[in-house]
């Protein structure tokens, strides 16, 4: 039941101290964890932002360069000498001498026929009229004509830029083709880190550029459809169990969309890295805390159990000698008692006696038989006597002699007392004295009926063949002198232990003991102001302490 | 040894009685009183060498007797007799001039002895005024 109740208290303290420290630990981390982790997300999607607005502003910037060169070319040169195809050559010439990007130029009239060209394919397209084509009309209608990405006659991906020119009642159309390379150049380089990918999607949701991942050229991504958005536009989207931070913005010149996708793993390893170091300290705080809690609990509970034992034991001796104290007046009210009537019987013996001796009773047959039983009689009453003697003797209140005592001369003599009975007994009584015992005040004559019997219950109890050891040493802490008997007896059993002090408690043949010795030693020892303690083992055998005070 | 004369005072008439036989069987002048007022009309009566008085007695107790006898007789020599063996009422005794204090049950003989070594003591302090 104890040892329940030690083992709940321990783990309610183990466990107060856990909580009361560990939840304000975890929710430090948390709350630097999440503040840390939205501050970050915050700069990753800032930076995607500005990536994403830089591409556009590069696209954007290449598309008005091309199309202001086209501008400029075609209302600088009349189309007289345009549709000549040399000069129209070393225009050309010098405008691809500024920009690689020009694949060819050609000149269209209003009819759609191709009225000069420069460039590669001279063969396919010198004869090709273009009145159906989709662009063609559209740049008849709106003046300038940028075309989505398509491979053409060419095979290859280009676009065109078509700017229509009015001259007086003529109208006709400057057209060039534009390698795309640049466009791909411009958004490869917004593809970041090993899962980063980046694309432009005309509003069909159809690829302008080839992605790392996301699919083909002309073909439609492998990604969240971003076709419609207005503007910019930063989101965390799944697609195909795949979370990715995407952002997208419009391309203002010709309403294509870049979508930028991002890998929030990559992106967010210092965060992940965050959240591993605030795992990994808080996880060591908690280990020092617990061994912290269970190191101090356990000395908390050692402290405990220690002051719970001392007070365990000195209510132990309160008690005893509050029973003393109790028994001791009772035993003199019925020694009182049984005292008169014994006189009485005494005396009425003793004049039997008296008469016995005078009369002439001497003649008669039963005489030896009365002088036998009055002698009983008064055989008994000494008996009797003894016993109440001893029983006041126990509850007397003695101021005891005060005297400067040797304990180890005490116990020497003791020791001679009962030298010849225990070498008849085949018991060996060893002394093992501190020379350097000092002395103390006190009786000697009662401190030697106590040794005296102390040793005469070891002699009975070992019977034959045994050993007693005398120990006295000095204990200067508590400022005692200890004395310890000890014998190697059968021992005293667990459930009389606590009895053994008691007056009248014997283990001896009836008429052999009386049960006051320890009794009475008990309250001597009590009364020169020492403690006398017992301990046993059955089988082993049992140790009597005496303390001294040294006064 | 001169004959002395020996009052024994004592409530428990069974004991007085007896002890008043034996100790006449022993050729010893006696009278006896079974309670201390008793005692002291007896002694203001006749003269008691030595009285043996029980310490324990209802109404006048032992100890109060004792002092009476010694504010009328302080030469008479008394043994406080007790059943109880607090050591307290022996040497209140003492203190109040008794001669010695006895317990119950006590041998005739030893009693006698002490009777005795009580008239000696009495016979010096005479002897001495």
């Amino acid at each position: 039941m104890q040892e329940d109740y030690y083992r709940k208290l321990w783990w309610n303290i183990i466990l107060t101290t856990l909580g009361f420290s560990v939840i304000p630990l975890f929710v430090l981390g948390l709350v630097i964890y999440l503040q840390y982790s939205e501050s970050y997300q915050a700069k990753i999607t800032e930076s995607l932002k500005t990536l994403v607005e830089n591409r556009v502003g590069a696209i954007d910037l290449f598309f008005d360069e091309r199309i202001s060169q086209l501008t400029t070319l075609a209302n600088t040169n009349p189309l007289e000498k345009l549709r000549e195809e040399d000069y129209l050559n070393r225009v050309f010439n010098v405008i691809q001498a500024r920009s690689k990007s020009f694949i060819d130029l050609g000149v269209i009239d209003s009819e759609g026929n191709h009225l000069a060209y420069v460039g590669p394919y001279y063969n396919i397209l010198k004869g090709v009229n273009y009145k159906n084509e989709e662009w063609f009309n559209a740049v008849m209608g709106s003046g300038i004509y940028i075309s989505d990405i398509f491979m053409g006659f060419r095979k290859y991906p280009h676009f065109i830029i078509a700017v229509l020119v009015r001259e007086k009642n003529n109208i006709w159309i400057l057209r060039a083709t534009i390698n795309s390379d640049i466009i791909e150049n411009i958004v490869h380089a917004a593809q970041l880190g090993k899962k980063g990918d980046a694309f432009i999607i005309n509003r069909n949701n159809i690829l302008q550029t080839t992605p790392r991942f996301s699919g083909e050229l002309l073909s439609t991504p492998k990604a969240p459809n971003f076709s419609a958005v207005t503007g910019l536009t930063v989101e965390e989207m799944d697609y195909q169990w795949e979370t990715n931070l995407y952002a997208a913005n419009v391309i203002k010149s010709k309403k294509w969309v870049l979508v930028i996708k991002e890998n929030p793993k990559e992106q967010l390893t210092p965060l992940l890295r965050a959240r591993y170091i605030t795992l990994m300290i808080c996880g060591a705080g908690v280990l020092v805390i617990i061994i912290g809690a269970v190191f101090s609990t356990r000395a908390m509970m050692k402290e405990l159990v220690q002051m719970e034992r001392k007070k365990a034991v000195s209510e132990d001796l309160a008690m005893q000698s509050t029973k003393m104290a109790a028994l001791g007046k009772m035993a003199a009210g019925i020694a009182h008692e049984i005292n008169n009537p014994l006189a009485v019987i005494g005396e009425k013996a003793g004049w039997l006696k008296d008469l016995l001796h005078e009369e002439d009773l001497a003649q008669s047959p039963n005489f030896q038989e009365f002088a036998d039983t009055v002698n009983k009689i008064e055989l008994h009453v000494n008996r009797a006597k003894k016993v109440t003697h001893r029983l006041l003797g126990f509850a007397r209140r003695m101021e005891p002699v005060h005297e400067k005592v040797d304990l180890n001369t005490i116990l020497h003599d003791t020791i001679g007392f009962l030298e010849n009975e225990a070498r008849y007994r085949n018991i060996d009584i060893q002394a093992d004295f501190d020379e350097e015992l000092p002395q103390t005040t006190s009786d000697s004559a009662q401190l030697q009926q106590v040794f005296l019997n102390i040793l005469n219950n070891a002699i009975d109890a070992i019977g034959k063949d045994g050993e007693i050891i005398v120990k006295t040493k000095l204990l200067p802490k508590i400022n005692s002198l200890g004395v310890e008997i000890i014998d190697n007896g059968p021992g005293i059993p667990k459930e009389m232990l606590d009895k053994i002090f008691d007056p009248f408690f014997t283990t001896k043949e009836v008429g052999k003991g009386t049960g006051l010795g320890l009794s009475i030693s008990y309250s001597i020892i009590d009364k020169l102001g020492g403690k006398m303690m017992v301990a046993s083992e059955e089988g082993q055998g049992t140790t009597f302490t005496i303390y001294l005070p040294i006064r | 040894m001169d004959k002395f004369k020996v009052m024994v005072v004592d409530d428990e008439m069974d004991f007085l009685e007896t002890i008043i036989k034996r100790l006449k069987a022993r050729k010893i002048e006696v009278t006896g009183a079974e309670s201390g007022q008793k005692a002291l009309e007896i002694l203001a009566a006749q003269d008691i060498d030595v009285i043996i008085l029980d310490v324990k007695m209802p109404g006048m107790d032992g100890i109060e007797t004792l002092r009476e006898i010694k504010k009328r007789k302080p030469m008479t020599e008394v043994i406080m007799l007790t059943g109880h063996a607090s050591v307290e009422s022996g040497i209140q005794g003492m203190q109040l001039g008794a001669f010695d204090y006895v317990m119950k049950p006590v041998a005739l003989d030893e009693l006698l002895e002490k009777m005795r070594q009580a008239y000696e003591r009495k016979l010096i302090q005479e002897g001495k005024t």
